[in-house]
C-alpha cells in the first residue's frame, strides 16, 4: 500500500511517538489530580509537551499554548469565545468546514461575514483583504494552506493588515505546523489553532491552540481544572481557562515525542524532502492529456498536496481505482472546503488529492506517475 | 503519621504553574517537592510547592527570575 493521504491524517509515525504512547501507559495518572508519582508524571509529561510547543511556535511562554483534541475543537474555541453578535469577520474561500461551520453559526446570530474569493489559480487578493476591512471589523480568520490546492496565504501580509487595522488575527495551521516554521510573535497571530495527528507526526486525538498574552477568550467548556475546586466557575487563569477536563495525556506524551522528532530532523530537511516528491509527481503528471491539476505550483513556497482530475471522471472513481487496482491511498470528493471547490469549478467532480510525507520515496512516486497515466489510457 | 513541621508552602493558580516550579528548581537545584495544597491553605485542591522554611530567600529569588507567577506564599504546618 502507498499512502498519499497525508493531508488527512500522517499514516506513519515515528517509532519514538509509538514508544512514549505506549510507555505512558504504564505511568500515566491523571495530570493535575493530586500530586501522587503517577499524577506528577503526567502532568510532567504534558508539561514537557506544553513547553515544547511554545518553543515550536515561539509563543511567550508555556501557559500561551492549550491542549485540545484537534483543530476543530480550537477553532470552535477561538472563534465561539472571540466573536459576537455585531463583528465583523474576514475570512477567505481556502478554508475548511471546521472553519467555516463555525463561522455560520456565529453568522445567525448576527456576526456579519466577508469570504475573499480567489483567482483561477487559488490564490486570494491582499488588496481586496485590505479593503474588506470595516469599523466593525473584529479579526481575520485564515487558514495557512488550502487542504487542497495546497496554496499558502502569507501570514506576514495578512498579519500585517490585521496589525494595523487592530484585528485580532486568527490562523488554522492544520496543513502547515510540522512543515513550515510559525512564529506567532513575529507574524502577529494571536490565535493559532493546530492538530498533531497531521505533519506534526503525533496521536490522533491531539491538538491546541496558541493563545496570545492578554486575550481572553470565553470558554466553550467548563469542569474540572484539578484547582479552585470551590469555586462555582471555572477557573480563568491560562491555560486551565480552556482545558476543562481530563486531558489527553497518553496522546500529549505522543505528541511530545514527535516534537522531538521534527527538532532533530529539521523541519527544512523535512519539507525539502516532500516538496521534492510534491514536484517530482506534479512533473510526471502535469503533461498527460487529460489531467487538470488545480493550484499555483509557480512556487515551492506552498504544501505538498497535488490534486487533479482526470477527464471527467467522477473523483471518487478515480481513487477507488487507485486503491484497489494499484494500492495508493488518496482521497476525492471535497475535502471538506465547499467554498474553494465551488471556486475551482469542482463541485461535481471533486478533485483526487494526493498529499505527501517525508516518509514516502520517489520510487512511490513514480509508480503513481504511471497509474494516472495508465487511468487515463 | 508523620510528625509535622512548619514549613515554606507556595500555591499556584494552574498546574502548568506549578510544574514549571517543579521543573525551574530541579534545575537550580532548589531542595523542595511538589505536594498536594494542604487543607488548612485551601480546600480547593491543586499542587503547591513545599520546600524548607530556610529555603524561602532561594524560592523567591528563582521564582522572580525565572517569571513564575504564584498564587501565595504560606508558611504553615505540613
Amino acid at each position: 500500500m502507498i499512502y498519499f493521504d497525508n493531508a488527512a491524517t500522517t499514516l506513519h509515525k515515528p517509532e519514538a511517538v509509538k514508544k512514549a504512547v505506549t510507555e505512558a501507559f504504564d505511568v500515566m495518572g491523571n495530570a493535575g489530580r493530586g500530586a501522587s508519582v503517577p499524577a506528577l508524571d503526567a502532568s510532567r509529561i504534558i508539561y514537557g509537551t506544553r513547553e515544547k510547543l511554545a518553543r515550536f511556535f515561539h509563543a511567550e511562554n508555556a501557559n500561551r499554548i492549550v491542549f485540545t483534541a484537534n483543530s476543530t475543537e480550537s477553532l470552535n474555541i477561538a472563534v465561539k469565545g472571540l466573536i459576537s453578535p455585531g463583528d465583523h469577520v474576514i475570512t477567505t474561500v481556502l478554508e475548511h468546514n471546521s472553519v467555516l461551520r463555525p463561522l455560520y453559526e456565529c453568522s445567525d446570530k448576527g456576526t456579519e461575514i466577508t469570504v475573499l474569493g480567489c483567482d483561477e489559480m487559488g490564490n486570494i487578493s491582499y488588496r481586496d483583504m485590505d479593503s474588506a476591512v470595516r469599523e466593525n471589523t473584529k479579526a481575520i480568520l485564515c487558514t495557512h494552506a488550502s487542504n487542497v490546492t495546497g496554496n499558502m496565504i502569507d501570514l506576514q501580509r495578512t498579519g500585517d493588515i490585521a496589525g494595523k487595522n487592530g484585528l485580532l488575527f486568527i490562523v488554522d495551521a492544520s496543513q502547515t505546523a510540522g512543515v513550515y516554521p510559525i512564529d506567532v510573535q513575529s507574524l502577529g497571530i494571536d490565535v493559532l489553532c493546530f492538530t498533531g495527528h497531521k505533519s506534526l507526526l503525533g496521536p490522533q486525538g491531539t491538538g491546541g491552540m496558541y493563545v496570545r498574552s492578554g486575550i481572553e477568550i470565553r470558554p466553550l467548556l467548563s469542569g474540572g481544572s484539578g484547582v479552585d475546586t470551590y469555586n462555582p466557575r471555572h477557573p480563568a487563569v491560562m491555560p486551565t481557562a480552556l482545558e476543562a477536563g481530563t486531558l489527553n495525556g497518553h496522546g500529549i506524551a505522543g505528541l511530545g515525542a514527535a516534537l522531538s522528532y521534527l527538532e532533530e530532523t529539521g523541519l527544512d530537511v523535512i519539507r525539502e524532502k516532500e516538496l521534492s516528491l510534491m514536484r517530482r509527481f506534479y512533473e510526471g503528471v502535469s503533461g498527460i492529456p487529460g489531467v487538470k491539476i488545480y493550484g499555483d505550483f509557480g512556487t515551492d513556497r506552498r504544501c505538498p498536496i497535488v490534486s487533479l482530475n482526470i477527464g471527467d471522471y467522477d473523483s471518487s472513481e478515480v481513487s477507488d481505482e487507485l486503491d484497489t487496482a494499484w494500492g495508493i491511498v488518496t482521497r476525492p470528493g471535497a475535502h471538506c472546503a465547499p467554498l474553494m471547490h465551488r471556486a475551482l469549478g469542482t463541485v461535481a467532480q471533486g478533485a483526487v488529492r494526493f498529499s505527501f510525507s517525508h516518509y514516502n520515496t520517489e520510487e512511490e512516486i513514480d509508480f503513481a506517475v504511471r497509474a494516472v497515466k495508465k487511468l487515463t489510457d | 503519621m508523620r510528625k509535622k513541621e512548619r514549613k515554606l508552602v507556595v500555591t499556584f493558580h494552574t498546574t502548568a504553574d506549578a510544574m514549571a516550579m517543579e521543573k525551574t528548581c530541579r534545575e537550580f537545584r532548589v531542595p523542595g517537592r511538589l505536594i498536594p495544597v494542604p487543607r488548612v491553605i485551601s480546600a480547593g485542591c491543586g499542587l503547591a510547592w513545599c520546600a524548607p522554611l530556610d529555603e524561602r530567600a532561594q524560592v523567591e529569588r528563582v521564582m522572580r527570575e525565572n517569571g513564575i507567577e504564584q498564587e501565595a506564599l504560606h508558611e504553615c504546618m505540613v
